[in-house]
């Protein structure tokens, strides 16, 4: 979603985009003139009227579970986002049973909240599995 | 003389200039409303919105409670053909 025409969208899905990603954009480029949805979620940046690089993961509910709002220069991670979409699922699914520790991805330990596990966390995860092999 | 403007990611954009329309005007006698600036929080509803869409060679209308049952990723960005 930017502030530009979903006219402007399509010319640079159609001469850019679709030559980086085989079929162009799989998702719908949203147009949001005069940052009005922009504001609402608090990424419109008033002084240049454009949005900043907001990124919001939002649950089967419509329940916001994170975000992250970058100014303009710097690109995203996407692989950073989807890592926190499947700890965020794998939450869901076991019903809040479960949290994932720093750096945790699908494979890697979970952690299983409850009294047994007070100041115990230390003997079950160690601070190298926060980080990529 | 017309300045070039360096491309950057920020979208360039103009405005008003000089005087401003108005500016001597008396100011208004009711305290006008002063706008707060909101941000969304985690662990809430996210306010739903509806917005026109380009989507495979279609002009769209997307409702975002219309995507409750799924998993959503909404991204803002500052603009089309801003680099990054």
């Amino acid at each position: 979603m930017s502030v530009d025409s979903v006219f402007v969208h399509k010319m640079w899905n159609d001469h850019e985009l679709s030559k980086m990603v085989k079929g162009g954009v799989p998702f719908p480029m949203l147009s949001d003139g005069g940052g009005k949805v922009g504001n609402i979620f608090g990424v419109y940046l008033e002084d240049a009227g454009v949005e900043a690089r907001g990124r919001f993961i939002i649950d089967p509910d419509g329940i916001i579970q994170g975000y992250e709002v970058l100014t303009p220069p710097v690109g995203r991670n996407v692989m950073e986002s989807i890592r926190q979409i499947q700890a965020f699922q794998r939450v869901r699914k076991t019903k809040g049973a479960e949290a994932t520790p720093s750096g945790w991805k699908p494979g890697k330990l979970t952690l299983k909240p409850g009294p047994d596990l007070v100041g115990k966390v230390w003997e079950v995860w160690k601070t190298k599995m926060a980080f990529d092999d | 003389m017309a300045e070039e403007i360096k491309a950057g990611c920020a979208r360039p954009t103009g405005g008003p200039v000089g005087e401003k329309p108005g500016a001597k005007q008396e100011p208004p006698q009711q305290p006008m409303l002063k706008e707060v600036k909101t941000m969304v929080t985690v662990g809430k509803k996210a306010p739903d919105f509806t917005a026109p869409a380009y989507h495979k060679g279609k002009f769209i209308n997307v409702k975002l409670s219309d995507y409750l049952g799924k998993w959503v990723v909404l991204c803002f960005y500052p603009g089309d053909f801003t680099f990054v």
